[in-house]
C-alpha cells in the first residue's frame, strides 16, 4: 500500500474520531436555551420537559430579589415580558447579579413550576460599558 | 483638541485609501512611482493614528468629559495607572488602538522586509491599508472615539472595576498585537498570491511575522488567563468563553502553521494547506472581532450589542469571498514537489499534528457557533458548555501532546527500524516511569494520568535531543557541556527554541490535569469559626474566619475578611479577600459591588478564597474555599513557552537562510556535523 493511501486512511481516522467526539458531545452535553415563553410552550406540549437540563435566558424582574445569605439561597423571577418563572439558587451569585439584569440560569423546571438553578450567569450587557444610558 | 482628533481619522482614512489604490495600482504596473508613495502612505497613515491616540489620551487625561468616550470610561477618581488603558476599555477606543497597531506593523513589515522580498511589499502595503481603512471607517461612520457629547458632565461614569486591574492593561493589548499582526502573514499571502511568486521565498518572509503574532497571542492569552483566575473569582482559568476561544482558533490554526511550514521548507509539500492556513487564521482573527463585538452569541465578556458588529460581519465575507476566490485561481501554482514516502516519517506525524490541531480548532469553532446553527437548522437553540469542549479536547489534546514527543524523534522522508529503536527507548521509558509511578501514588483519574505521563515522555524526548546535540558539540569543538547546550541553543534557535516551547506546553498540559482534582467548599462562618477542605495530596486545610474591616479607599468602600490558614493544625498564613463598592467623587456607588480574591499560591496547590458576602451586616460571613492543584505552574509554563518562542526570534545567530529553499533546508537541519551513528 502506497504511504499517501495509509496517510488517508489515517487522516480519515482523525477527521471520525473528531466528528464521532462532537457529535457524542453535544448528545451528552448540548441544552436548550430557551426564553420563559418558549419554556411554557413545550412544557404544556411535552410534559417530559420538567426535570430536564436546560438554560433560560431572560431578565431578572426587578423586586423580586430575595437574598438568604445564611443559607445562601437566592430566589428571584425571570420573564422574558410574557411569562415569568421563579427561581431558585443556591450558591453564590456572581458579582454582576443584580436586580434588573439579564440572566441565564442553568438548571431544570421542577413540577411545582420553579426552576432549580444549578448556576446563574449574569449577562451584563454593560459590562465594558459603564451603565445603560438613560 | 476638539479638532485634531476627528481631523487625523478623516486623514488617515484618506491616507489609508491611497496607500490601497497605490500599492494594488503600482504592483501591478511596476509603476515604482506608485508604490513608492504606498510604502510611504503607511508612514503616514501610522503617523495619524498615532496624533489621534494622543489627542484622546490628552482628553482623557484633562478629564475632557464633554467627549462622549472619555465620560464613558473614567472619571476624575480613576487611578492614573488605569486611565491609560481606559484607550482601550471601551469599543471604540479600542477599535482606535486597534487601527493604530495595525499601521505600525503596517510600516514595521515595511521597514523590515529584506531586500530580496521587495517585490511583495506593494501588495502588502496596499493589503494592511485596506484593513486599516476598514477599522477606520467603523470608527468614522459607527463608532467615533471623538464623539461629542452635547454637555459637559461633571464627572465621568468611571471604568469597571474588573478592569481595574493590573492584568487587564496588559491583557488586552497583547492579545490585540497578536490578533492585529496576523494581518501582516495574511497581507504576504495575498501578496504572493497576485505576484504569483509562491516559492519557498514568501513563507522565509512570513515565518518571523507568523511566529510574532502567534508569540502576542500566547502572551496574550495567558494574561486573560491570569486575569480571569485572579479577578473573576470563580476559581479557575479557562471557561470556554465565547470570547476566550475566538482569541484560541487563530492560536490553534498559526501553532499548525509553524508546523506544516517546515514540511514545505524541507520537502516542498503542502503549499496549499500552508497558504490556506494563513488566510485561515486572519479570517479567524477577524471572526473573533466579530463574536466580541457584536453580540450576537451570549458571552460573559463581550462589548454591548451595536451596529458594529454588522460592518464586522460584512467585512468577514467579503474579505473571506475575495481571499479564497484569489487562492482559487492560483491552485495551478501550488503543486507539491514531493509526495509523502512513509508513514513513518517526520512529515506523517507533522501532518497528523496539523490535522489534530485543526481538528481541535473546528470543534471549538462547532461548539462557539452551535447554538446559531442549531437555531438556524432546527429552530431551537441548543448551547454546549465546558463539558462539550473537555470531553471533546481532552482526547484530541492527549493525542496532539503525544505528536510533540513524536514528531521530533522520527527522521525525515523514511525511519528506519534501528532508527526508531535508538530514538524512542529513553522516552517510552520515560512515560511508563512516570505512569507507574503515578499509579502507585494512587493517581486514577485516566486524563490526569495520561496526561502527566505523556508529559514525561515528551520532556524526555527534549532531554535527549539537548544531551545529543551537547555531546556531539562536546566531541566535535572539546566544549564542556553547559557551554555546549547555550551554544546548541544559541546556533540553531529555531529547532532547540521550538523544544522549548514544547517543554511549556508539556507543563502546561500537566498544570491543566492538575484541575481535574480541585476541590472547594462553602460555608457561612462567625468570627472564630471555622471549615475545613481536604486536600488532592491528603492535607487538611483549617479556615478560620477571623473578621471584618470596613474603610474607604481611593475610589471605593473596601469590605475585608481576614482568613488564617492552617494545614494539618499548623499555621501557615492568613489570607484577606474583599468586597470592593466602587464609588463616585461624591461618593455615590457605580457598578456592582465586586470581588478581590485572596490567593495563596504554591507550587502544589492554589488556596484561593472568596468573601460571598456578609450576613445582614454582622461579621457573619460567606466563603468559599477552593483548593486549585498546579495552578502555579500554567503560569510558569507559559513562561517557558513564551521564553522558548523569543529565542526561535531572537534575530541572528545559526546558519541563516541565503537563497532559495536549498538555504531553508539547512536552517531547519543541525547545528552540528553528527557522527554518523548519532542518528
Amino acid at each position: 500500500m502506497k504511504a499517501g493511501t495509509k496517510f488517508a486512511m489515517g487522516a480519515v481516522l482523525i477527521v471520525g474520531a473528531v466528528g464521532y467526539l462532537m457529535a457524542s458531545g453535544i448528545k451528552q452535553t448540548g441544552q436548550y436555551f430557551l426564553t420563559p415563553s418558549e419554556l411554557a410552550q413545550r412544557v404544556s406540549a411535552d410534559p417530559s420537559f420538567y426535570d430536564l437540563g436546560m438554560k433560560v435566558g431572560a431578565r431578572v424582574v426587578p423586586g423580586t430579589v430575595e437574598k438568604e445569605i445564611a443559607t445562601q439561597t437566592l430566589r428571584f423571577h425571570v420573564t422574558d415580558g410574557t411569562v415569568s418563572y421563579p427561581v431558585v439558587f443556591k450558591g453564590l451569585p456572581p458579582d454582576t447579579f443584580t436586580d434588573s439584569v439579564e440572566v441565564v440560569v442553568e438548571g431544570r423546571l421542577q413540577r411545582d413550576g420553579v426552576i432549580h438553578a444549578t448556576n446563574v450567569l449574569a449577562k451584563c450587557g454593560s459590562r465594558y460599558e459603564a451603565v445603560p444610558k438613560a | 483638541m476638539t479638532l485634531l482628533g476627528p481631523l487625523s481619522l478623516w486623514l488617515a482614512f484618506l491616507v489609508g485609501l491611497w496607500g490601497a489604490i497605490t500599492g494594488f495600482v503600482g504592483g501591478a504596473q511596476r509603476r515604482l512611482d506608485l508604490q513608492q508613495s504606498a510604502r510611504h502612505a503607511t508612514f503616514a497613515l501610522f503617523g495619524a493614528l498615532l496624533v489621534a491616540v494622543i489627542s484622546l489620551e490628552i482628553g482623557i487625561f484633562r478629564h475632557d468629559f464633554s467627549l462622549e468616550y472619555v465620560a464613558a470610561y473614567t472619571s476624575r477618581n480613576l487611578p492614573t495607572f488605569y486611565l491609560w488603558s481606559a484607550l482601550y476599555a471601551g469599543q471604540k477606543g479600542s477599535l482606535l488602538f486597534w487601527a493604530t497597531v495595525l499601521s505600525l506593523f503596517a510600516m514595521l513589515s515595511q521597514l523590515f522586509t529584506s531586500r530580496r522580498h521587495r517585490l511583495y511589499l506593494p501588495y502588502v502595503a496596499a493589503v494592511t491599508c485596506l484593513v486599516a481603512t476598514f477599522f477606520i471607517s467603523v470608527m468614522l461612520f459607527a463608532a467615533n472615539p471623538f464623539e461629542r457629547l452635547g454637555f459637559t458632565p461633571l464627572d465621568g461614569r468611571g471604568m469597571n472595576p474588573q478592569l481595574q486591574n493590573p492584568g487587564m492593561v496588559f491583557h488586552p493589548p497583547m492579545l490585540y498585537l497578536g490578533y492585529i499582526s496576523i494581518t501582516i502573514p495574511f497581507a504576504f499571502a495575498i501578496a504572493a498570491l497576485l505576484t504569483r511568486k509562491l516559492d519557498a521565498e514568501w513563507l522565509v518572509a512570513v515565518r518571523k511575522w507568523t511566529l510574532v503574532s502567534w508569540l502576542f497571542l500566547s502572551i496574550g492569552l495567558l494574561l486573560g488567563m491570569w486575569w480571569a483566575y485572579v479577578e473573576l473569582g470563580w476559581g479557575g482559568y479557562w471557561a470556554w468563553d465565547p470570547v476566550e476561544n475566538a482569541a484560541l482558533l487563530p492560536w490553534l490554526v498559526m501553532t499548525a502553521f509553524l508546523h506544516s511550514v517546515m514540511i514545505q521548507e524541507k520537502r516542498g509539500m503542502l503549499k496549499k494547506w500552508n497558504l490556506a492556513l494563513i488566510l485561515g487564521a486572519w479570517l479567524l482573527s477577524i471572526f473573533g472581532t466579530f463574536i466580541t463585538r457584536s453580540g450576537v452569541i451570549a458571552s460573559v465578556h463581550s462589548f454591548t450589542q451595536s451596529s458594529v458588529g454588522y460592518f464586522f460581519l460584512g467585512f468577514l465575507v467579503l474579505a473571506a469571498i475575495g481571499s479564497f476566490a484569489l487562492y482559487w485561481t492560483r491552485l495551478p501554482l501550488l503543486q507539491a514537489e514531493a509526495t509523502l514516502e512513509s508513514m513513518v516519517s517526520r512529515e506523517a506525524s507533522f501532518l497528523f499534528n496539523n490535522l489534530l490541531l485543526i481538528g481541535i480548532a473546528f470543534s471549538v469553532l462547532w461548539g462557539t457557533l452551535f447554538p446559531i446553527l442549531s437555531e438556524a437548522v432546527k429552530g431551537t437553540k441548543i448551547t454546549v458548555g465546558p463539558p462539550f469542549f473537555n470531553q471533546v479536547n481532552v482526547p484530541l489534546g492527549l493525542a496532539l501532546l503525544a505528536m510533540t514527543g513524536v514528531g521530533p524523534l522520527i527522521a525525515w522522508r523514511r525511519a528506519s527500524v534501528p532508527n526508531l529503536r535508538r530514538q524512542f527507548v529513553v522516552p517510552l521509558t520515560s512515560g511508563v516511569f512516570v505512569l507507574l509511578v503515578l499509579l502507585v501514588a494512587g493517581m486514577r483519574d485516566v486524563g490526569a494520568l495520561m496526561a502527566v505521563s505523556l508529559g514525561g515522555f515528551v520532556f524526555a524526548t527534549v532531554t535527549q535531543e539537548f544531551a545529543r546535540g551537547a555531546r556531539a558539540r562536546h566531541r566535535q569543538y572539546g566544549e564542556p557541556t553547559a557551554l555546549a547546550v547555550v551554544q546548541l541553543l544559541a546556533r540553531n534557535r529555531r529547532r532547540y527554541g521550538g523544544y522549548i516551547v514544547h517543554v511549556g506546553i508539556v507543563l502546561l498540559f500537566v498544570a491543566f490535569a492538575g484541575m481535574a482534582f480541585k476541590t472547594e467548599t462553602q460555608a457561612t462562618l462567625r468570627p472564630g469559626e471555622s471549615a475545613t477542605l481536604k486536600s488532592p495530596y491528603g492535607h487538611v486545610y483549617t479556615f478560620t474566619h477571623l473578621g471584618i474591616s470596613q474603610y474607604n479607599a481611593l475610589n471605593r468602600e473596601v469590605t475585608a475578611a481576614l482568613v488564617e490558614v492552617r494545614r494539618d493544625g499548623k499555621l501557615i498564613g492568613r489570607l484577606r479577600t474583599e468586597k470592593r463598592q466602587h464609588v463616585d467623587a461624591l461618593g455615590r456607588p457605580t457598578f456592582e459591588p465586586s470581588t478581590e480574591v485572596g490567593i495563596r499560591s504554591g507550587l502544589r496547590e492554589d488556596l484561593y478564597v472568596v468573601l460571598g458576602g456578609l450576613v445582614n451586616g454582622t461579621e457573619q460571613a460567606v466563603y468559599r474555599f477552593t483548593i486549585n492543584p498546579l495552578v502555579w505552574w500554567v503560569w510558569f509554563g507559559g513562561f517557558v513557552l513564551v521564553i522558548g518562542g523569543l529565542i526561535v526570534l531572537w534575530p541572528g545567530g545559526g546558519p541563516v537562510a541565503v537563497k532559495g529553499s536549498g538555504a531553508s533546508r539547512v536552517q531547519a537541519g543541525y547545528a552540528v556535523k553528527l557522527e554518523p551513528g548519532d542518528r
